[in-house]
């Protein structure tokens, strides 16, 4: 029987209620007294010299408030980077100024150049349009390998070139050219991660708020993580200290990593809601939204894998150039670094793997974290070249990857991370089972009996999620501790208001946090209500990536639970006049060991607010504790992925007909929101692998700039849900968190990608196309250029 | 968008008068000219919506067996009221984006607008449909004059489309990925007379007719009579989606499909 309620059941999420009858609260929900709305004039050319932003004839238009323009922001902060990377020499990375309005220069389509404060939204874009710009066009610079080219024209004039870092990782040199030199078979790999943009359903909005009465500044804003907001936005942009500057996350509708990051909207209308003594507020249209959103992926890569005679990997080198975009994005920097780097040995003991990574500066959007943020770049260049491998050596490519397995665990990996636990051959199993291998045969002959081609594919991944020990990734650059941290407080009758640092933007937190408090003290979950996003009412925790939730924040959670029953266990030992050692609790009742002695749940929390019987000598009244978390170690989840695809060899268009993703997330809290979420995930990697494409043209203007252009993953592009199975009953409890999870946000969209590319390769080769590689979107046009190249 | 005046007569003559303002700008089911208003691309003075003229609106078999579509008749209605008489058209009705542009876009202001990759002109050019206007007839071989251009004049407006009911008529297309507009879609239409071919989503000259097609079809009307038939790729859309090599490739296999779909 499964549960039907605390860890391991899988109640309805509460919180879909208000966001599937329109009761949510979004931040364009929120509408102050006085209320100025801005817009923001973006450049349209990449690459520009400002000479002149003349406002005046614009300044008298009819609703306008005020003009700001780079130059109302020169005694202010530029947007800071989070993460410093030391390059292979040494050297920190180069790390150019990025203005909340663009001085000097614009350096993409869409970089804001003025912003126009008006009584309306209309009123302010009318008068942008008689702004006059003077500004000097300068050659784009759109390919990363020319821009790294002597006398390539620099995005930031004030740094020497275009490389922001060339960083070198894992296995020395000389051990790993030795590898390759003594490697019986060598298979190389040259691919494009292609760059994607998240497109959450909901667009960015902000709103500043400044209240003179006692100084204090207020953003409500579309963000995973509003103390990081608090945190950049008070310290390093505006200087406003904590106490003085609240920021509100309400409900957000998606975030997928975009919404991170600190945005210069976010800063602009708290800044400017200060100026004009009024609240500010910005709502991202669609096309704002491709053109100012923080992109996603953009990797060049050449993958190396070497084997022995008897096929087992000895290396692996990598070099990458990864785009940074013209400005750095909040986390930019680490993601092709220290979350991707780590993630190269894959699930494999290769003993030599080295990751070369040169992040290079573009006239184009910012690119930074989206979902899986460096792991799903790993991911899919190391299955891609373990596959081909496969092929040239005619190996199974399940018996190769099995063969390569690391088995024993805690593993330490050539890449600094260490591998707590795991079982790869365990998820493969399952994969096998749900796939029906050994049925591939026949259903491949029913494919070509209709004229169509079919393939399989299948691989592997790890992710390192969890993030992060504070003092090992500020040994590595981070700026910030990445602990989380959540408040407890009981109330009189019983009930609990947890605050946590985590925030929700469609994870269901707000369902599955409470049945870890619920299963902790027996007490039913609807007594049980989470808060979150709002500065002033939760602790400071870091919010939301990288699958970190459950695993961080809810660990503190588990901790601050803890020393709620510790207080309520004393506080019970007093009312049953026991010992502490002997209260045990148990479905919500206090009892006496051994005897028929019991206090209620809500006698005990009665008694912490309404201390007439209580030992106040020992112990203070009320029942709320706080607890911050810090892991020991990221975790590790780790899954089989396999798909079939048709593939039309008139069209070139290609159907996942068959997908199985076989995961292993150590103990899963609430197995419906699990699967929600491998499936919202596996969705964004097929997106990823057959549709979405963010296209710059050579003078660096965005070609798909909208839905028109850009593709999106829509429901008839997956496959049909009898033929679609998430797994995760192999489950390996991550040793070093309370509850024993890993984290599964982001398992979809790193495992699914290869998965998918596999199995096209696959259906080619079975018709006899020599094709090797097709790089993602594998359009039709592209399959079927491939197959006529 | 900019602020216009909006009117919404009821007759084709009180329209055509409104549209006799400066900058005045025909109103139909909206789909394109209402993403355009929103961003800024178009500045009329005043809208004259055409969705309050009941005689523009209506499918009607008449008495020599022509079909007369009304050019204020949206997509779903055309769906629906012409498969009994023509289902070659009102498949491609159907397929026409989805459920909410087909309940609100028309016929008239589909050809009107004349998009390269609209799916309407192909069935208008490949069933060789006369489009009526206000004012005359203008015969779809003369009326389609390339991407976004057509034969009718400043104020005219469609009031109905007469398309000629063939024996036996198919429409296949090949979605692009994104907008899922036609990459590249082909109509075939088989009358007594001949086969006609006309193929949208492909050309940098909106829809055409494939003659070598038509030739071969109309002596042997099955998809293997066009098996060695191809189109130069030169002229072809080349963009994100597809070069004109992929598309002239995709000519040859829609055709096939539209033949194979024709009933």
């Amino acid at each position: 029987m499964p549960k039907d309620h605390g860890i391991g059941a899988s109640p309805k999420r509460r919180e879909d209620v208000r966001f599937l009858t329109g009761a949510g609260n979004y931040t364009d929900d929120i509408n102050l007294h006085g209320q100025a709305y801005v817009y923001f004039l973006r450049s349209d050319m990449a690459h520009g010299k400002i000479n002149k932003v003349d406002t005046e004839e614009a300044s008298q238009m009819p609703g306008v408030v005020r003009i700001f323009t780079g130059a109302d922001f020169e005694g202010v902060g530029g947007l800071p980077c989070g993460w410093q990377v030391t390059d292979k020499n040494g050297d920190p990375m180069k790390e150019p100024a990025h203005p909340v309005l663009a001085q000097g220069k614009v350096r993409h389509v869409g970089d804001p150049v003025a912003a126009v404060v008006a009584e309306s939204l209309e009123e302010a874009r009318t008068a942008a349009e008689a702004i006059e710009l003077d500004i000097e066009e300068l050659p784009a610079v759109v390919d990363m390998k020319a821009a790294l080219t002597d006398g390539a024209t620099k995005v930031h004039d004030d740094l020497s070139d275009n490389l922001c870092y060339d960083w070198q990782f894992g296995t020395d040199t000389e051990t790993t050219d030795k590898a390759f030199a003594e490697a019986a078979h060598v298979t190389t790999l040259e691919l494009v991660n292609n760059r994607l943009v998240a497109n959450p359903m909901e667009p960015r909005v902000a709103v500043g708020d400044y209240s003179r009465a006692n100084d204090e500044s207020t953003l409500y804003t579309t963000s995973q993580n509003p103390h990081v907001i608090r945190l950049l936005m008070g310290a390093f942009v505006l200087g406003i200290p904590e106490h003085k500057l609240r920021v509100v996350a309400p409900d957000v509708g998606g975030g997928f990593g975009t919404k991170i990051f600190h945005y210069a909207e976010e800063a602009f209308c708290t800044f400017a809601a200060r100026q004009i003594n009024r609240p500010v507020k910005w709502t991202a249209s669609r096309s704002e939204a491709f053109m100012s959103d923080a992109h996603g992926r953009d990797h060049v890569t050449k993958i190396e894998l070497a084997l022995d005679a008897d096929n087992n990997f000895t290396a692996v080198r990598t070099d990458t150039y990864a785009n940074m975009g013209a400005y750095l994005s909040t986390f930019s920097s680490s993601v092709p670094t220290w979350l991707h780097g780590t993630l190269m040995a894959g699930n494999y003991k290769t003993p030599a793997v080295q990751v070369n990574v040169k992040a290079v500066f573009t006239t184009t959007v910012p690119v930074d974290a989206y979902r899986g943020a460096g792991r799903p770049e790993a991911t899919f260049q190391l299955e891609r070249v373990i596959d081909k491998a496969a092929r040239e050596l005619g190996a199974d490519p399940i018996a190769l990857r099995r063969q390569n397995f690391i088995t024993e665990f805690p593993y330490e990996t050539p890449v600094a991370v260490a591998y707590d636990t795991g079982d790869y051959g365990a998820t493969m199993d399952k994969m096998e089972e749900l796939m029906d291998i050994p049925g591939f045969a026949a259903r491949r002959a029913e494919s070509e009996a209709k004229g169509m081609l079919r393939g399989l594919g299948v691989n592997c991944f790890i992710e390192a999620c969890g993030i992060a020990p504070s003092n090992l990734v500020g040994q590595l650059g981070a700026r910030a501790g990445l602990y989380d941290a959540a408040t407890v407080r009981v109330n009189a009758t019983g009930s609990i208001s947890v605050m946590v640092g985590a925030h929700s933007h469609g994870q269901g937190h707000e369902t599955a946090f409470p049945q870890v408090v619920a299963e902790m003290l027996g007490i039913d979950e609807s007594m049980i209500d989470i808060v979150h996003g709002d500065t002033s009412k939760i602790p400071f925790g870091m919010g939301t990536y990288g699958s970190r939730s459950i695993a961080v924040c809810g660990s503190a959670m588990v901790r601050a639970t803890e020393k709620i029953i510790n207080k309520a266990k004393k506080i019970a030992a007093h009312l049953l006049e026991a010992a502490e050692t002997d209260i045990e609790l148990k479905d919500g009742q206090f009892s006496v060991a051994g005897t028929d002695k019991s206090v209620a749940w809500g006698d005990v929390t009665l008694a912490a607010y309404v201390p007439h019987n209580y030992p106040l000598e020992d112990i203070e009244p009320g029942l709320e504790e706080t607890a911050f978390y810090d892991p020991s170690n990221f975790t590790y989840p780790a899954g089989a992925y396999a798909c079939e695809v048709e593939l039309d060899p008139e069209t070139g268009e290609v159907t996942i007909e068959k997908f199985v993703s076989a995961d292993d997330f150590g103990n899963v809290i609430n197995p419906m929101i699990v699967e929600g979420q491998v499936h919202g995930g596996i969705a964004q990697g097929i997106g990823q692998a057959l549709l979405e494409n963010c296209a710059y043209d050579e003078n660096g203007q965005l070609l798909s700039a909208s839905y028109m252009d850009y593709a999106m993953p829509r429901a008839d592009n997956l496959p049909h849900m009898a033929n679609y199975t998430v797994d995760h009953s192999c489950q390996t409890p991550c040793t070093h968190n309370p509850l024993g999870v890993k984290g599964c946000g982001e398992a979809g969209a790193i495992g699914s990608p290869p998965t998918v590319v596999n199995a096209v390769i696959d259906a080619l080769q079975s018709g006899g196309h020599k094709v090797e590689h097709i790089d993602m979107p594998v359009s039709p046009s592209r399959v079927w250029a491939a197959m006529n190249g | 968008m900019y602020s216009f005046d909006m009117v919404r007569p009821s007759s084709v003559a009180d329209a055509v008068s409104a549209l006799g303002q400066d900058e005045a700008q025909a109103l139909s089911g909206g789909q394109t000219l209402i993403p355009t208003l929103k961003q800024r691309l178009a500045m009329p003075s005043v809208l004259v919506s055409l969705s309050g003229i009941e005689e523009m609106k209506g499918v009607c078999r008449e008495d020599n067996g022509d079909l007369t579509i009304g050019g204020g008749t949206t997509h779903a209605t055309v769906a629906a009221e012409a498969a009994a008489h023509y289902p070659g058209l009102a498949k491609l009705a159907g397929g026409i984006g989805d459920p909410a542009v087909r309940n609100r876009g028309t016929i008239g202001g589909s050809l009107a607008n004349n998009d390269p990759s609209a799916c309407y002109p192909a069935a208008a050019l490949g069933s060789g449909a006369t489009i009526v206007t206000n004012n005359r007839e203008i015969a779809a071989d003369d009326y389609f004059q390339g991407m976004f251009t057509t034969a009718l004049e400043e104020g005219e407006i469609i009031t109905s489309v007469r398309f000629p009911v063939p024996e036996a008529a198919g429409y296949a297309k090949f979605e692009q990925p994104a907008s899922r507009f036609a990459l590249t879609a082909v109509f075939v239409a088989k009358y007594a007379d001949g086969v006609r071919v006309a193929v949208t989503g492909a050309s940098e000259n909106g829809v055409f007719r494939w003659t070598e097609a038509e030739q071969a079809l109309s002596s042997n009307f099955s998809p293997d009579a066009v098996a060695g038939l191809s189109v130069p790729a030169d002229g072809m859309i080349s963009d994100l989606h597809g070069t004109g090599a992929y598309r002239a490739h995709l000519v040859g296999v829609m055709t096939k499909r539209a033949v194979a779909a024709a009933s």
